[in-house]
């Protein structure tokens, strides 16, 4: 839980904020027999984030979200999870979401055990030097998660060209698509925010 | 639950099933089927709070005309039982007294890096309760990732 003197991040971060939200969350003790079904929760199980806890609000909505986001991201085949990330982190950069921009950067780094690309994407956005694989990659998330969509054909020759298949595309486009939701969610109903100690 | 040859997303995007596109969708049929029921779960929720599915219908045909989604647009259009104003992006929302609904679901949608704050707090001082927030903010963030589906599709399909 953020305290009310928390100041909001304003800069791309790999240290992921606290999230303070704009509307009061589900309290769980008022909670009907769909949400606390939806939030999981048990006798052993009642840690519940905030964020949940506001999406609970719309508890249809959640029960197929969480399924389908799991699917998109880590279903097995198709295209590696790191450059999933990479689609979600496009995304979240061009809607300004620096909480779902520091959780996926963070992913991205653990699983590549490497901030590098990283580092380079935050420090010079769209102009990052990349691997011309990471790249073409990027350049389509960035594209895609505007509205509209200004993706063309000139990016998706640029996937072929780097080597992904169809499989791989789809699952781009797909965790990219994703994010355009997510990021609507976490910078829409809530601040991303950091209390003096660091937490 | 639908096939997944049957959902808006496999429909809109145009994607041939017998073709490498459509081998790589089935591969992820699962997605598309729980795509379709997200679908269901934001236009046409059981329990629908203050936001009717006609507003919903409305809301997602004029989010879909604001990305240039025309057909898309249309087919949500389809479902408007009532009044279908708000579906023009021209209309602003005020004749309908849905001025702030009308505002916050534009600006979510096409200039959601500018959101701040002081957006949701203008729908609470329009009267809008915190569920029904939360409602809108999900039906705007499903259209965006259906319409970047689709139109991630049919590149695909015109690029093959």
């Amino acid at each position: 839980m953020s305290r009310p003197d928390a100041k909001v991040v304003t800069k791309w971060t790999r240290n992921v904020p606290g999230w303070r939200p704009r509307v009061t969350p589900v309290n769980l003790q008022e909670a009907s027999e769909a949400q606390l079904e939806a939030l999981q929760v048990t006798p052993s199980n009642t840690k519940v984030s905030d964020y949940v806890l506001v999406l609970a609000h719309d508890v249809e909505t959640l029960k197929v979200r969480s399924p389908l986001f799991n699917g998109i991201m880590y279903d097995a085949g198709g295209l590696s999870r790191a450059e999933r990330e990479l689609g979600a982190i496009g995304a979240s950069m061009v809607n300004h979401c620096i909480y779902c921009a520091a959780v996926h950067a963070s992913r991205h780094a653990q699983i590549e055990k490497s901030e590098e690309v990283t580092d380079k994407i935050f420090a010079a956005g769209a102009k990052a030097e990349l691997s011309l694989r990471d790249s073409a990659i990027f350049a389509f998330a960035l594209k895609l998660s505007k509205a509209p969509s200004e993706a063309g054909p000139e990016d998706m020759a640029a996937l072929k060209e780097a080597g992904l298949d169809e499989a791989e595309i789809l699952d781009l486009i797909l965790s990219t698509a994703l994010f355009g939701w997510a990021n609507r969610l976490m910078h829409v109903l809530g601040d991303p925010v950091r209390t003096g100690d660091g937490g | 639950m639908s096939g997944f040859q049957d959902t808006t997303a496999f429909t809109m995007g145009g994607v041939a099933a017998d073709s490498a596109i459509g081998a790589a969708v089935e591969g992820r049929a699962k997605i598309f089927e729980m795509t379709q029921a997200a679908e269901d779960a934001v236009l046409a929720p059981a329990e629908a709070g203050g936001l009717s599915h006609d507003l919903r219908a409305a809301l997602a045909a004029r989010i879909a005309r604001l990305n240039g989604e025309a057909d898309l647009a249309e087919r949500y259009a389809g479902r408007i039982g009532g009044d279908a104003a708000l579906a023009d992006p021209a209309n602003d929302g005020t004749a309908q007294d849905m001025g702030a609904v009308v505002a916050f679901m534009d600006k979510v949608a096409g200039r959601t890096a500018e959101v701040r704050a002081e957006d949701v707090e203008t729908l609470k001082s329009a009267g809008i309760g915190d569920a029904d927030i939360v409602r809108l903010a999900e039906l705007n963030a499903f259209l965006a990732y259906q319409i970047r589906l689709i139109a991630g599709l049919r590149l695909m399909g015109e690029t093959q």
